[in-house]
């Protein structure tokens, strides 16, 4: 690979299961050493392109090169260049830290002296030393994952791919595998991971790409989509339904937008561009107004919204989802907003 | 530590190019992959107790609690009849184990790691073989020793008794292909556990807890072509145990069935094993 070639291209990727297509003319660039977010409900295809990009799956149409090798022609040698990080960690629980990742150095076919050396060495960068030698049942959310990157550091790779890296953890345990992440970034490894969190995105990629249907329908640098779907919002929870339509006059014209009310959930919300200032003008002018109000909060938007935004209708209600490999054990989250 | 000693990574070996390299990968890695397994046995002995158990258990449910009422056409003891079936028995229900190991490995996404790993898909396979042979040895001997302290004995040669034990373990290497290859089919470690309850019948319809010279008819020759009535009175034969009649082609050709019906579901479930590894189109 040149310095200058990227580390992902896929041209016009295909893949159909059955009558649905899971991929459709799917176009993704990851530049070298950037981190790409891609960022799609369930169903959208996310997994069924991380699973052509690492080789599992053979499109029906369509190339892709990964650290410059196409994959459909030398998938052997993709391997050798390439880590994989499924949507659940590949930890063996009865073996300790160590043995797992002396299992991984051997299988990529380090000298035992060689194993031993780099297990120690990805167990301290990892922050796994001290448990190394506890049996990884005992090891928490945040720490199989870690060791799950580890194993993945063997040999650095060029590529580095992650399905929902974060799904099923707790705020605490996520932060931690963001900060292991920042780690392999920084040793110039290209990252590409699937997400279904906005602000996973937002803390990591430099690029996001959103996909729906099988087809890249946004892709850029976080601040770009972010402006396009019109930054954080304003959520103005009221006590008093009579008071909505006033109190919705009120953020719209703060907001510069029209707002959006949902009666039932005496709800007003609108986009929050300069996010202080549209709060304090909120508040401001509804103790003015003397609308009283249960909750005033800034949040960023959910995929929902963003979906809403973007293709003009709800992330769920797409009737089809085309994607059996995104299923597999994979609880339906995109209603769930996203946590800050 | 620093970020430039982590990137210190040891490079990677070159894909094998010749065909010497590619097994020399194949079989160190098929050990590394079977090396997990006896990990797993060393942490985990209450398995190990409920999985010689089985056997066991099935000694005394058989040869004491319906052993009684048995008759073994011919004539002779009904433990030295007994003891070679559940030998074939305990090889056949080794499948069960194998289904289960490999789904359990596909569904916690160990094996597509290791599919996106340079590592051929003969190594993940033979891993998985040799490990369950291990257990299959580890098996039998447990089951030999329980047979003879209930009066089982072999009356033949002990170069008999060896080969004798040869050709079980050639059944159920045969056998731990169509395992893989099940393994990788079931869609669920559920309907890989529902295994059993096939497993159940085809050990039952065969020879190994009664004659089939007993049996209805129909039942006896379907009893009498089941892969598994071949192992198990070849080794009747061997150990020189009663129950070897009847005068059917099969059981005439019970030597050539009980090398032929393994080599024969080997050829058939091994490049389907590994093809069904490799696919790459689901």
């Amino acid at each position: 690979m040149t310095s200058t070639a990227p580390a992902v291209v896929a041209r016009g990727l295909i893949k159909t299961y059955g009558k649905t297509r899971a991929l459709d003319g799917f176009d993704l660039t990851v530049a070298r050493g950037a981190v790409c977010g891609l960022l799609g409900p369930n169903g959208a295809g996310k997994t069924t392109a991380v699973r052509i990009l690492t080789t599992l799956l053979r499109p029906d149409g369509g190339s892709a090169e990964v650290a410059g090798i196409d994959v459909a022609t030398e998938p052997a040698l993709v391997r050798t260049r390439i880590g994989m990080i499924g949507q659940q960690t590949t930890v063996d629980d009865i073996l300790t830290g160590r043995e797992n990742l002396l299992l991984w150095c051997r299988l990529y076919h380090l000298s035992e002296r060689e194993a031993q050396t780099r297990s120690d060495q990805l167990l301290e960068h990892f922050g796994l030393t001290e448990a190394g030698d506890k049996q990884a049942k005992h090891y928490s959310g945040g720490m199989r994952r870690r060791l799950d990157l580890a194993a993945s550091f063997v040999l650095t790779p060029q590529v580095l791919f992650l399905d929902e890296p974060t799904t099923g953890l707790d705020p605490r345990n996520r932060n931690e595998v963001w900060s292991a992440l920042r780690g392999v970034v920084a040793l110039g490894t290209t990252v590409l991971m699937t997400t279904q969190y906005l602000d996973e995105a937002d803390q990591l990629a430099d690029q996001v790409v959103v996909i729906d249907h099988g087809r890249v329908i946004a892709d850029g640098p976080p601040a770009e989509l972010k402006a396009t779907i019109g930054g954080d919002r304003i959520d103005v929870v009221l006590r008093d339904e009579a008071d909505l339509f006033r109190a919705a006059e009120i953020v719209a014209r703060a907001a510069g937008v029209d707002a959006e009310v949902e009666a039932q959930l005496r709800r007003v919300s609108a986009p929050a561009r300069h996010r202080v200032s549209v709060l304090s003008e909120v508040i401001r002018n509804l103790e003015e107004a003397q609308i009283d109000a249960e909750d005033v909060n800034l949040r960023r938007p959910t995929l929902d919204e963003v979906f809403l935004r973007l293709t003009g209708r709800r992330a769920d209600d797409s009737g089809e989802t085309g994607d059996p490999a995104d299923r597999d054990g994979e609880p339906v989250r995109t209603n769930e907003e996203v946590a800050v | 530590m620093t970020t430039t000693e982590l990137m210190a990574a040891p490079s990677a070996p070159p894909l094998p190019d010749s065909p010497a390299d590619r097994w020399r990968w194949l079989i160190r890695d098929g050990f590394t992959i079977a090396r997990r397994d006896a990990i797993h046995w060393r942490r985990r002995p209450g398995q190990i107790v409920a999985g010689l158990a089985f056997p066991i258990m099935f000694v005394v449910l058989y040869g004491y609690v319906l052993g009684g009422s048995m008759s073994v056409a011919g004539g002779g003891a009904y433990m030295d009849f007994l003891i070679p079936g559940l030998f074939t028995m305990t090889m056949a229900f080794g499948v069960g184990d194998t289904i289960i190991g490999v789904n359990t490995d596909v569904a916690r996404g160990v094996t597509d790691r290791f599919r996106s790993m340079p590592i051929s898909a003969g190594s993940v396979v033979l891993g998985r073989a040799l490990a369950d042979m291990v257990w299959a040895v580890v098996n039998l001997a447990v089951l030999a020793i329980c047979g003879l302290a209930v009066g089982w004995r072999w009356h033949g040669t002990l170069a008999a008794a060896g080969l004798a034990f040869g050709l079980l373990l050639l059944l159920r290497f045969s056998l731990v292909w169509a395992g893989i290859y099940f393994g990788l089919l079931a869609r669920s470690p559920e309907a890989a556990a529902s295994s059993w309850a096939l497993l159940f019948p085809l050990t039952m319809l065969a020879n190994t807890f009664a004659s089939p010279e007993l049996m209805p008819g129909w039942l006896g020759a379907i009893a009498n072509w089941n892969p598994l009535s071949a192992t198990v009175t070849a080794t009747r034969e061997l150990f020189e145990n009663p129950g070897v009649g009847g005068n059917s082609w099969a059981t005439e050709n019970t030597m050539l069935l009980a090398v032929g019906w393994p080599v024969l579901i080997m050829l058939i479930f091994a490049p389907l094993a590994v093809r069904r590894y490799r696919n790459r189109s689901i």
